[in-house]
């Protein structure tokens, strides 16, 4: 079915909070697309909700700026908020 | 016929309409047109074949002494009491989404009511069944729409389907001692009221698909009773081969 679009799909897990790119599939339109998805991804249980979005629509960084992007956050561990002491009474953060 | 040999009979039918529907389904694997079509029909075989084991083990409780896989793979043609439209030939994937839409229609207003069975086993296998169906007959319906709707070679061939289907809708509807004895005994479904939610629920779709409904003809029954098409036969010699063949193997 070359005529079909491309569509990425997003899983959320029963126990996660955030939906997760799992990968693509092809359809010829959102209904079907969602449809598609289940069918593919959700299979063993995986699933609680499915995302499907027109793989031409999502933006994404040019591999060519990998270093100007990413490289100067490598020696910024200060960003990191490992450096508080964490008050015993504080049970989750 | 006692009771206890209606309720048999009852649930074999149950049994062997997911099991021959789900057989067919699997022909797909390997050839169908698309990856995602492959597996969407590959998973709606094996809800129904789950759904088959589940009322195979009722059935053969219900016999004493026999298991779910000697239901499955020893009984001879005569003995399965499928409808006829589940063992029609897949065709193209038209044909086996009209098969499978106008089949599922049926299937889940029936499950709907038999999850209020009398019969705690029926009701038990029934609801569980019901999800699962819900979601095939969403499914069935969203193509039935985009087959009518779509090209002009997709909707020739969604009508021809169609046409050549129709015949075998009837027999979905057409009770016999065994669904009146059920029914009265509070354990069966009531098939008028089964066929007035299909009639609207085909009417609803065919509708958004620009599709006509044909005019109900001359109808096919007898496969509930044992009589079946030449078709059946072949799909039961692939299905029970191995068994046959090898009847203590084990996989």
């Amino acid at each position: 079915m070359k005529e079909w679009p491309l569509w990425e799909v997003f899983i959320r897990s029963k126990h996660g909070l955030a939906h997760k790119h799992v990968g693509s599939i092809h359809a010829a339109d959102a209904t079907m697309a969602v449809e598609n998805a289940r069918d593919v991804y959700t299979r063993r249980n995986e699933g609680a909700s499915i995302w499907v979005v027109r793989s031409e629509n999502i933006v994404s960084s040019a591999p060519g700026d990998k270093e100007i992007l990413f490289d100067p956050s490598d020696d910024k561990v200060y960003r990191h908020p490992t450096f508080y002491e964490v008050p015993d009474e504080i049970e989750n953060m | 016929m006692s009771d206890d040999q209606h309720l048999q009979t009852y649930v074999l039918r149950l049994a062997d309409n997911a099991l021959v529907l789900g057989q067919r389904l699997s022909e797909w694997v390997g050839h169908a047109p698309a990856l995602e079509e492959e597996m969407a029909t590959a998973n709606v075989s094996l809800d129904l074949i789950g759904q088959a084991k589940s009322w195979l083990e009722y059935a053969a409780e219900l016999r004493g002494g026999d298991d779910a896989d000697r239901l499955a793979f020893h009984r001879d043609v005569l003995d399965f009491h499928n409808t006829l439209l589940v063992e029609q030939p897949n065709g193209d994937y038209a044909m086996t989404i009209a098969r499978q839409f106008l089949f599922d229609a049926f299937h889940l207003p029936l499950l709907e009511q038999l999850a209020g069975s009398a019969d705690p086993r029926v009701a038990e296998i029934a609801a569980k069944s019901a999800k699962e169906v819900g979601y095939h007959l969403r499914r069935s319906g969203e193509w039935m729409i985009r087959f009518g709707d779509g090209t002009d070679e997709s909707r020739r061939r969604v009508i021809d389907a169609v046409e050549r289907l129709w015949p075998f809708t009837g027999e979905l509807f057409t009770g016999d001692a065994v669904d009146e004895a059920m029914l009265a005994a509070g354990v069966g479904a009531d098939l008028a009221a089964v066929r007035e939610r299909w009639s609207g629920h085909v009417d609803e779709v065919f509708a958004e698909a620009g599709l006509e409904r044909p005019e109900d003809g001359w109808m096919q029954s007898g496969g509930k009773q044992g009589h079946h098409s030449e078709h059946l036969g072949y799909l039961l010699a692939e299905m029970q081969q191995l068994p046959r063949a090898y009847p203590d193997a084990r996989w």
